[in-house]
């Protein structure tokens, strides 16, 4: 058993899959990323080429930043995403951990109505919450974007958040209770370390949606002054032309700052994916 | 400065009835160990006493004082987990002043109790390090520190030795017994294991089924058991049953015989039985003999003894200590 896990041919054969896989998932990335330093005519002529001398061109970040209110739509969008984010995380871990600690009525009906969202997409409500948001007169506010994203993000967060609290644990919070420590302190000081890995999981996949989505800024916040990235971007794609170049300079730009975000949240990932394997 | 009341305790969850009414008095400085089966609410008992959890039905009073609407920090107790629970985050020097801070003593006074408890149990050299750093018995050595630390009225224990090794679990029991000694404090103890409630306790509850069988000090529970369950939950090996109408003895249900109060004879006795396995356990010898209707039945015998497998043998109560139990399972008391 152990031998046969070990042989170099199951292990070539293992790398050549992930290898594969990993090539053809990063190569629209990889597209993207060599076609915005390129000229325009060499993007279509050769388009899989790297950059070299002669086509070598930065004109689509120079078009991309020129245009002033991109940084704006950079700023938008990550104030969008980490308070989104910041809202699922703290909600998401606070329900989680009534549900999982307190005996209460109702309490898995409770659990089983906050999951349910994770089946029913949020978009199938969209003219319900654009009505919404007219009435609360929130149409073209950052902050309706953080609402409907905060709603997207929660069932997810509650469902996978709770069944690690289940596993934290009891007498460590009993032990907590009779050292006087509050309820609220029982939850940040002892339950939420416990369950970093899990809220770095968590981040990631509330993350990545919330940053890409194209929906609802254009419902919710199409307004200059709310722009996202992505819906910024779109002001180089127009009906007749396209600016290839600064479109394709501009979703660069856009993998950036999620990219950084990731690499903060994947130690914690890693640890999140294979804990329960690993003790 | 420490006494106990627990008066008709219930609990159920949900449609489950785990407590069925429990009454105990506990005296001052008393060393009260609750054993039972797995599942009987041992643990729940304790809970409840500590106030993390409420009961359904009954009080329970701590020196006097009725004290379900306090918390459990208030309540002057202070407990030992069997996972240790240890804060994973904190020093074993902060672990063990956590309590005590959050109730606002002075530093000075904090540092003291802590050297205190630390050098009862040996633990200065760690006191920078994190739970992590430590073994499994100086872990638990820390949790025992960190419920010495706040001076409680009454310990809680629940299991704190069965995720330790046997040596260790011997070592840290002798130093439970200590700390009994030197801090008179009340403490009630939760175990299923025999040995440490006969050696440990001054008192010794027995639950079943979430209601107390009987209780009594180790020596009236060996001696003098109340039913067929105590009779045979103390006592290891365990009490042999014999069925009344199998032997010419009077006017029982089932007979009672601890392994050790049986002789094997060459001939006469109470009863015969083929030799069906043998166990050495160097100071003493256990034969288990098949007696046909009768059941199996073992006898300890002292030092090394050696006998045939499928010979057969003659079994000799010791006439003093033979239990009798009625057709409810109680015992029926000699009325001498
Ligand atoms: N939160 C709960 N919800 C429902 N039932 C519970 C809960 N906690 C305990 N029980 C039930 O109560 C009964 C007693 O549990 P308890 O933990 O007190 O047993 P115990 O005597 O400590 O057993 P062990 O020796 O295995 O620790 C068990 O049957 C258990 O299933
Ligand atoms: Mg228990």
């Amino acid at each position: 058993m152990s031998t046969a896990r070990h042989s170099p041919v199951r292990s070539i054969a293992a790398h050549a899959v992930l290898a594969t896989y990993t090539i053809i998932a990063l190569f629209p990335v990889f597209v993207i990323v060599i076609n915005a330093f390129k000229s325009r005519k060499a993007i279509f002529r050769t388009p899989l080429e790297l950059p070299n001398a002669d086509t070598f061109s930065l004109v689509g970040f120079e078009t991309v930043l020129k245009q002033g209110d991109f940084l704006l739509y950079f700023q938008n969008s990550f104030i969008v995403t980490v308070v989104s984010l910041f809202m699922v995380l703290l909600f998401g871990a606070m329900a989680a951990f009534a549900l999982a600690e307190y005996r209460f009525k109702g309490n898995s009906l409770m659990g089983l109505y906050l999951a349910l969202g994770i089946m029913i997409p949020i978009r199938l409500g969209t003219v319900a919450i654009l009505q919404m948001m007219a009435a609360s007169g929130l149409v073209n506010t950052l902050t309706s974007l953080i609402l409907v994203y905060t709603a997207q993000g929660l069932p997810l967060a509650v469902f996978i958040l709770s069944e690690f609290m289940r596993q934290v644990s009891d007498d460590l919070k009993n032990a907590g209770r009779i050292d006087g420590l509050s309820e609220y302190r029982i939850f940040f000081r002892l339950v939420l370390p416990l369950v970093r890995p899990a809220m770095a999981t968590v981040a990631v996949f509330t993350m990545i949606p919330i940053w890409n989505d194209l929906w609802f800024p254009l419902i919710l916040a199409p307004a200059e002054a709310t722009k996202t990235i992505t819906l910024g971007a779109q002001v180089f794609i127009g009906q007749f032309v396209t600016n290839w170049n600064a479109v394709l300079a501009a979703l660069s730009l856009a993998i950036l700052p999620v990219l950084i975000l990731y690499l903060i949240f994947s130690r914690q990932l890693i640890r999140g994916i294979t804990s329960g394997a690993v003790k | 400065m420490g006494s106990l009341a627990l008066k008709n305790i219930t609990k159920s969850f949900g449609q489950v009835d785990v407590i069925k009414g429990v009454d105990l008095q506990v005296q001052d400085g008393e060393f009260v160990i609750f054993v039972g089966p797995s599942g009987c609410g041992k643990s729940t008992l304790l809970r409840i006493i500590a106030g993390l959890e409420d009961a359904s039905g009954g009080s329970v009073e701590i020196d006097g004082s009725e004290v379900s609407s306090t918390p459990p920090s208030k309540r002057g107790i202070a407990m030992v987990f069997q996972t240790y629970a240890l804060y994973p985050h904190l020093t074993v020097r902060d672990n063990m002043s956590l309590g005590l801070k959050q109730a606002k003593h002075p530093a000075a006074h904090i540092a003291e109790r802590v050297d205190f408890a630390s050098k009862m149990l040996s633990l200065e050299p760690y006191l920078d390090r994190r739970p992590a750093e430590l073994s499994g018995g100086q872990r638990q050595r820390v949790a025992i520190g960190r419920a010495v630390v706040r001076k409680p009225k009454l310990f809680l224990f629940d299991e704190p030795l069965s995720n330790l090794d046997a040596a260790l679990r011997v070592n840290t029991r002798l130093e439970i017994a200590r700390l009994h000694r030197e801090l008179g404090a009340t403490m009630v103890y939760v175990t299923h294991d025999q040995t440490e409630a006969m050696t440990l306790a001054d008192r010794i509850v027995v639950l079943n089924g979430g209601k107390i069988e009987q209780v009594g000090t180790p020596m009236e529970l060996y001696n003098d058991p109340a039913n067929l369950f105590v009779a045979g939950f103390i006592g290891s090996p365990q009490m042999n049953f014999i069925e009344a109408s199998h032997l010419s003895r009077g006017d029982a249900r089932t007979i009672g015989i601890r392994p050790e109060h049986i002789s094997l004879v060459p001939s006469g006795g109470d009863i015969s039985g083929r030799v069906s396995h043998i166990e050495h356990l160097g100071a003493d010898t256990n034969v288990y003999l098949d007696c046909g209707a009768a059941g199996l039945i073992c006898a300890r015998l002292f030092g090394e003894q050696n006998f045939e497998i499928d010979s057969t043998v003659h079994a000799k109560f010791d006439d003093n200590r033979v239990f009798r139990f009625d057709d409810q399972g109680q015992a029926i008391r000699q009325t001498s």
